[in-house]
C-alpha cells in the first residue's frame, strides 16, 4: 500500500495504482475523457492533469503511478488552468451542435465544459469538419464531434476483439474510422455508443427520437440470451425508446450484446394484442371470455404443456401448478431436445460463475460458440485469455476473437490444469448422444468441492428457471418428442416458438400463449395474448443460476395480459382454480422466488448423464444467425437489417427449425 | 582558440576520404575496440560520465547517466540499443554527414555502447528520406560483419552484438524516442506515456536505451582519448566538441565540428564566413534547430553556444542547427512557417497539441498579414502557454517555443504590422 496525500487528505491505495485512483479514493473528482476503467490507459485527452509535488509540469493522473508519500493537488491554479486550457482546445473544433445532438443531456463533454470550461469562446478561426463514416446499421456517426479520445478504438481492439477501428491521419487531420468503410463486425458494437463520451457515436435506431430527461427508467434483465445482463429500459409513455446495460461486475461488467440492446423495436411489431379463436378452420378475433370458454371446453383428455425460452419464472410456475392440478405429467421446457440432466442443479448451470472465468487456467469449449450465444461472456473469456487463460474448442471452426486450439472430445487438454474449466454448449446436448456428451464433459471438467469448472451455457434467459422449477416430464410423463408423436390430445404452448409447429399432429387442440404471432400461433386453436419481458414484473434465472428480478417498464399492448394472470384465469375456467390472486401470493408458493442473486450449488455425489459412445457426427452450433433467433428479434427491423448486412446468406435462425 | 584538427573527432566530416572500413581504420576507428569493451560495463559508463557527454539529440541529457539506468542484471528479457537517426529537425543535418562519411564511428560506437548497457542488439532507425545514407550505413555494417567486427564475438571482444538498420517513413514525431520505438515495432508512431521509461520497458517491452547518432559516434573516441580530454573542451557541464550546422543568411553555410561554449558570433564569423552583409545586418538567430526560440541580435552578440548559456536566454542548444536570419527576413512569416510545420507533424494524440497547434498556426497566418487585433498577440501567447507542458511528448513544446520567442523579442514588429494593415483597410474604405 502507498500513502498518498491528496489536497491534504491522506489515503492509502495499492502500489501500482494511478494518481487518478488515489484522487478518487480521496473523494476528489477528476475530469476525464479518454480514461475508462475497463480499457487500457491512453493518457491522451489531458483532461485529468493534476499537480504533483516536485513535478515541474502537471501530470496526467490516469497514467501516473502513485508513489509512497506523494503529495497531489487537484485544485491549484496550475491544475485549473490546465483543465480550462484542455477544455478550450476540445471545444474549438467541436461543432457545439448540442441542440441537434443525441448525446445532449448525457454528454461528458457538455457536463465537463459546464464544470471546467470558460464561459465564452476565444476561437475565431474556422472549425474543422470531418466526413461521417458508415460503421453499420446500429451506430450513427457524426465524426465532426469526435474528440479523439480513442476509447472506441481501444474497446474494439481490447474488449470486443475486432481490430476494426483505428485512427488515420495525424495531428488535426486525425480521423477515427474503419479505414475501408465497413460495418463493425462485433456482437458488442452497441457498447461503443455508451463508451463514446461525446455524440460522435450514437445509436442509429434511437436517433432523434427522445431526450434523456423525458425517459422513464426501469430496471430489468435482458432475457434474449442466458447471460442475464442487467438492463435499464428507457420508456416514454407506452413505448420502449432504448435499452441500456447497467453495471454488474459479476455479470456483465458494463457491456451488453447488440441483440438485447437493439431488438426492442420487435416489441412493437407482429404482436398478439387480442385473443383469437379458431372457428371453421380460421382464426377469428375473440374476447377473453370466448377464448377461455373454448379453452375450458376443449383443453381436456390427455393434455401437455411446453414452455418457451424467454418466459418468466412466475408464468412457468403457474403453468406447472395448473398442469399438476389437471393431473398431467406431460411437461417439457426443452424445445431443442437437449439431453439435460436436471436431477441436480449443478448439472445444468454455469457453476464456475461468469466472474470465475478469470480464475480458470485452461478452458475447453464444447459444441458452443460463446461469441454469438453469449457475447458478454465471450468478452469475459477474452479478457481472461489476455491475462493468460488457454482455450481449446471442440466443434466446427469458429472465430472466437481470441486464439484457441481445436481439439476433440478425447482431448487431454485439461489434464494438469489447476483450475480446469469446461463450457458445454446447450447445443451439444441436443443430439441423440447428448447424455454421453454431458457425462464426458463432466468427466473432463473434474469438478471438486473447491473448484467446479463444469459450465453449461444456455441460450436464453428463461431456460434455467424452467429447469429450476422442474418443468420437465413427471413420472410416466411425455417429453416434447413424445407429445408431438401423438401422445396428447391438447397442448398448451407458453411462448414456445422454438420448434417446428408443423410437427404437431393434426387434431391436437393447441393453446398458444405468447406475445408474438409466429408459426406456433398460426397453428393454434386458441391464442391467449401474453406480455413480453419488458411488460411484466418477473423473475429470471441466468445461466449461472443467478436469480434476477425485472420490473415492468410498459404495459402489454391491447388486451394482452401478464402471463401468470392468464394462467390463473384459465385455471378458474378449467375448474382447478390456482391458490393465488396476486403476484406476491404466487411468489410465496415456491422457494425460488425468495432467492436473490447468485445461488451457489453444492457439488453432487454422482456425475450427470449416461456415459456411453459418442458418435463422430460433428457438433451443430445452435445459433447460426445471431441477430434473429427468437420471436422478438425476428420481428425487429433493426435486427433484420443487421442480418442482411452481416450475414447475407443467413441460415435458418435455429438449428431446430 | 579554435579547435585544432588533432582534436577533431569527425576527421572525415566532409567526405574528402572514403567512408569504407579501410579508410576508417586509417583514421583510427576500430582501434583496440576489444580492449575498450574488456574494461567492462561499469568502467565504460564511468568514463562517459566523467567526460560530461550530454545527449546530442536536443534534450542534452547526460549520456552516462542514461546508460546507468539500464538494469545491471537481466530478468530474462534482452536489452536493446536504439540509435535515433531520424534526424528531421528543420535546420539540422549533422547526423547526415556522420552517416554518409563516418558510418564506422557510429557502428563502433554502437558496439561499445551496446556492451556498456548489456544490449544484445542495436537498431538504427534512420530517416526514410536518407536513402543514400541508409545504403552507405548498410554497406558499412555489412563490411563490419565481414571483418568480424559485429555479430558473434564482435571485434574479438568475446561480446555478441548484432546491428540492424530500419528505415522510417518520414514522420518528424518518430524522432521522439518512444514514438520511434513504437514505429520500430511496426505501430503508428505515437509517443508513449512515461513512466515507464524505455530503460525499464522499451522496444518490445524490453529495457532499451535510445541515443542520438552523434552521441554514439563520439563514444569510441572518448574511450580512446579519455574522458579528461573530452571534458577539456567547453565550460563545465557543457563539455566536449559538437557539430554545428550553420545555415541561412551566412556567406558559407556549413557543418562544422567546434568546441562547445564557443561564442555564437565567433562560430558564425570563423566558420560560416559571417552574416550576409556583415554582423550588423543580423536580425536574429535560431540557435538549436527549429524548436528553440530565436535570439535577437543583441543577445547573439554575447551568447555562448552551450546548453546552459542558451537556457539562460530562454532558448536552447537543441541539435545545434544554427539558423541565421538577416534584416531582409520577414521574421513573422519565418516563425509562421515553423508553426505550420509543427501543426503538420503533430501526431494527433494529445488534445492540446492536436487542436492547439492548428489554432496557433491560423493565428500566425493572420499575424503575418497583420489581419488581427493587438490583443490577439496576448491571446496567442496564452494559447501557447496552454499547450506547453500539457502533452505526453515535447513536440508541442517545440512547436510553441518559436512563437513565444517571436512574441518575446519582436512584439513591436507584430503590433506595427497590425497597425499597418488597419491603416490600409481604412484607406481602402475611404477610397471606396
Amino acid at each position: 500500500m502507498a500513502k498518498v496525500i491528496v489536497d491534504g487528505i491522506e489515503v492509502e491505495v495499492p502500489q501500482g495504482a494511478s494518481v487518478l485512483q488515489a484522487c478518487e479514493a480521496a473523494g476528489k473528482e477528476i475530469p476525464r475523457f479518454c480514461y475508462h476503467e475497463r480499457l487500457s490507459v491512453a493518457g491522451n485527452c489531458r483532461m485529468c492533469l493534476v499537480e504533483v509535488e516536485k513535478a515541474p509540469k502537471p501530470v496526467a493522473s490516469c497514467a501516473y503511478p502513485v508513489m509512497d508519500g506523494m503529495k497531489v493537488f487537484t485544485d491549484t491554479p496550475m491544475v485549473r488552468n490546465a483543465r480550462r486550457g484542455v477544455m478550450e482546445f476540445l471545444l474549438i473544433n467541436h461543432p457545439l451542435d448540442c441542440p441537434i445532438c443525441d448525446q445532449g443531456g448525457e454528454c461528458d463533454l457538455q457536463d465537463q465544459a459546464m464544470a471546467y470550461g470558460r464561459d465564452v469562446s476565444r476561437f475565431t478561426e474556422t472549425k474543422r469538419a470531418v466526413k461521417d463514416k458508415y460503421v453499420g446499421p446500429l451506430i450513427k456517426t457524426v465524426m465532426t464531434r469526435c474528440i479523439h479520445c480513442t476509447r472506441c478504438i481501444r474497446f474494439a481492439a481490447e474488449v470486443a476483439g475486432v481490430p476494426d477501428l483505428g485512427a488515420t491521419g495525424r495531428g488535426e487531420t486525425m480521423e477515427v474510422g474503419t479505414y475501408v468503410e465497413k460495418a463493425i463486425a462485433s456482437e458488442l458494437s452497441g457498447n461503443l455508443i455508451d463508451i463514446c463520451p461525446v455524440g460522435a457515436l450514437t445509436s442509429r435506431p434511437y436517433a432523434f427520437t427522445a431526450r434523456p430527461w423525458e425517459l422513464t427508467k426501469t430496471d430489468s434483465i435482458d432475457v434474449l440470451d442466458a447471460t442475464g445482463v442487467p438492463i435499464r429500459i428507457d420508456t416514454r409513455g407506452a413505448e420502449v425508446m432504448r435499452i441500456l446495460p447497467r453495471q454488474d461486475d459479476e455479470v456483465n461488467e458494463e457491456w451488453m450484446g447488440d441483440r438485447g440492446r437493439f431488438s426492442f423495436d420487435g416489441l412493437k411489431r407482429r404482436r398478439l394484442d387480442r385473443p383469437w379463436v379458431r372457428r371453421d378452420g380460421r382464426l377469428v378475433p375473440a374476447t377473453w371470455g370466448e377464448a377461455l370458454e373454448v379453452l375450458a371446453r376443449r383443453f381436456r383428455g390427455r393434455v401437455g404443456a411446453v414452455v418457451g425460452d424467454t418466459v418468466d419464472a412466475e408464468a412457468i410456475f403457474a403453468l406447472r401448478e395448473l398442469m399438476l392440478r389437471l393431473g398431467s405429467p406431460n411437461l417439457d421446457c426443452r424445445q431443442d431436445g437437449a439431453k439435460i440432466d436436471a436431477r441436480e442443479r449443478a448439472y445444468y448451470v454455469f457453476n464456475s460463475t461468469i466472474a470465475g472465468i478469470e480464475q480458470a487456467d485452461r478452458l475447453l469449449i464444447i459444441g458452443s460458440n460463446p461469441r454469438v450465444e453469449a457475447p458478454v461472456i465471450n468478452a469475459r473469456i477474452r479478457k481472461a485469455v489476455l491475462a493468460g487463460l488457454e482455450v481449446a474448442h471442440v466443434g466446427p471452426p469458429v472465430d472466437l476473437t481470441y486464439p484457441h486450439r481445436r481439439v476433440g472430445l478425447d482431448t487431454d487438454f485439461l489434464e494438469g490444469a489447476a483450475r480446469p474449466m469446461v463450457i458445454l454448449g446447450r447445443g451439444a446436448l441436443a443430439r441423440p448422444d447428448g447424455a454421453a456428451v454431458l457425462a464426458r464433459a463432466w468427466e473432463l471438467a473434474r469438478p471438486s468441492a473447491e473448484w467446479n469448472g463444469f459450465n453449461l451455457l444456455h441460450l436464453f434467459g428463461g431456460q434455467v428457471a424452467a429447469l429450476d422449477l422442474g418443468f420437465l416430464p413427471g413420472p410416466g410423463g411425455l417429453d416434447l418428442a413424445g407429445m408431438l408423436a401423438g401422445g396428447v390430445d391438447a397442448l398448451w404452448l407458453l411462448g414456445a416458438d422454438g420448434f417446428d409447429a408443423a410437427r404437431i399432429p393434426p387434431g391436437v387442440f393447441v393453446v398458444y400463449q405468447g406475445h408474438h404471432g409466429e408459426a406456433a400461433a398460426a397453428r393454434a386453436d386458441v391464442i391467449l395474448p401474453g406480455a413480453a419481458y419488458t411488460e411484466k414484473d418477473g423473475t429470471w434465472v441466468n445461466t449461472e443460476g443467478r436469480v434476477q428480478q425485472a420490473f415492468a417498464a410498459v404495459v402489454p399492448p391491447g388486451e394482452a395480459r401478464e402471463d401468470w394472470k392468464i394462467i390463473r384465469a384459465a385455471s378458474a375456467a378449467l375448474g382447478v382454480t390456482l391458490p393465488f390472486d396476486t403476484l406476491a401470493e404466487l411468489r410465496e408458493q415456491h422457494p425460488l422466488f425468495a432467492l436473490r442473486g447468485l445461488v451457489r450449488t453444492p457439488l453432487p455425489d454422482s456425475p450427470p448423464g449416461e456415459p456411453g459412445p459418442i458418435s463422430d457426427e460433428p457438433f451443430v452450433l445452435p445459433i447460426r444467425n445471431y441477430w434473429q433467433c427468437d420471436p422478438i428479434t425476428r420481428a425487429s427491423p433493426t435486427m433484420a437489417e443487421c442480418a442482411r448486412v452481416f450475414a447475407p446468406a443467413a441460415a435458418p435462425a435455429l438449428a431446430a427449425e | 582558440m579554435p579547435l585544432s584538427d588533432k582534436d577533431r573527432i569527425f576527421t572525415n566530416l566532409y567526405g574528402f576520404q572514403p567512408w569504407n572500413l579501410a579508410a576508417a581504420r586509417a583514421r583510427g576507428d576500430w582501434d583496440g575496440t576489444a580492449a575498450i569493451i574488456a574494461r567492462g560495463r561499469d568502467a565504460i559508463i564511468e568514463e562517459i560520465k566523467n567526460s560530461g557527454l550530454r545527449g546530442r539529440g536536443g534534450a542534452g541529457f547526460p549520456t552516462g547517466m542514461k546508460w546507468s539506468f539500464m538494469p545491471k542484471s537481466t530478468d530474462g528479457r534482452p536489452a536493446y540499443l536504439v540509435v535515433n537517426a531520424d534526424e528531421s529537425e528543420p535546420g539540422t543535418c549533422k547526423d547526415r554527414d556522420i552517416l554518409r562519411h563516418e558510418p564506422h564511428k557510429l557502428i563502433e560506437g554502437c558496439l561499445i555502447a551496446g556492451a556498456a548497457i548489456g544490449a544484445c542488439a542495436g537498431y538504427i532507425y534512420i530517416r526514410g528520406e536518407y536513402a543514400r545514407e541508409a545504403k552507405v550505413l548498410q554497406a558499412a555494417i555489412e563490411e563490419a560483419y565481414e571483418a568480424g567486427l559485429l555479430g558473434r564475438n564482435a571485434a574479438g571482444s568475446g561480446y555478441d552484438f548484432d546491428l540492424y538498420v530500419h528505415r522510417g517513413a518520414g514522420a518528424y514525431i518518430c524522432g521522439e524516442e518512444t514514438a520511434l520505438i513504437e514505429s520500430l515495432e511496426g505501430k503508428k508512431g505515437m509517443p508513449r506515456l512515461k513512466p515507464p521509461f524505455p530503460a525499464a520497458v522499451g522496444l518490445y517491452g524490453c529495457p532499451t536505451t535510445v541515443n542520438n547518432v552523434e552521441t554514439i559516434a563520439v563514444v569510441p573516441t572518448i574511450m580512446r582519448r579519455g574522458a579528461a580530454w573530452f571534458a577539456s573542451f567547453g565550460r563545465p557541464k557543457n563539455s566536449g566538441t559538437k557539430i554545428f550546422c550553420i545555415q541561412g543568411h551566412v556567406n558559407k553555410p556549413c557543418n562544422v565540428e567546434a568546441e562547445m561554449s564557443i561564442p555564437l558570433r565567433e562560430l558564425i564569423e570563423r566558420y560560416a564566413g559571417g552574416v550576409r552583409g556583415g554582423w550588423d545586418n543580423l536580425l536574429a538567430v535560431i540557435p538549436g534547430g527549429s524548436s528553440t526560440p530565436l535570439l535577437p541580435k543583441h543577445i547573439c552578440d554575447e551568447v555562448l553556444m552551450d546548453f546552459d548559456s542558451l537556457r539562460e536566454h530562454k532558448s536552447g542548444l537543441g541539435t545545434a542547427g544554427v539558423i541565421v536570419m538577416d534584416r531582409s527576413t520577414d521574421i513573422i512569416k519565418a516563425i509562421q512557417r515553423l508553426s505550420a510545420f509543427y501543426k503538420h507533424e503533430s501526431c494527433g494524440q494529445c488534445t492540446p497539441c492536436r487542436e492547439g497547434l492548428g489554432w496557433v498556426n491560423r493565428m500566425m497566418l493572420r499575424m503575418v498579414e497583420g489581419r488581427a487585433e493587438v490583443e490577439e498577440i496576448d491571446l496567442l501567447e496564452q494559447v501557447t502557454r496552454q499547450i506547453e507542458g500539457h502533452t505526453i511528448c515535447a513536440l508541442a513544446d517545440g512547436g510553441v517555443w518559436p512563437v513565444q520567442g517571436l512574441i518575446r523579442h519582436f512584439r513591436p514588429l507584430m503590433e506595427e504590422r497590425i497597425a499597418a494593415y488597419k491603416a490600409r483597410q481604412r484607406q481602402r474604405l475611404a477610397a471606396e
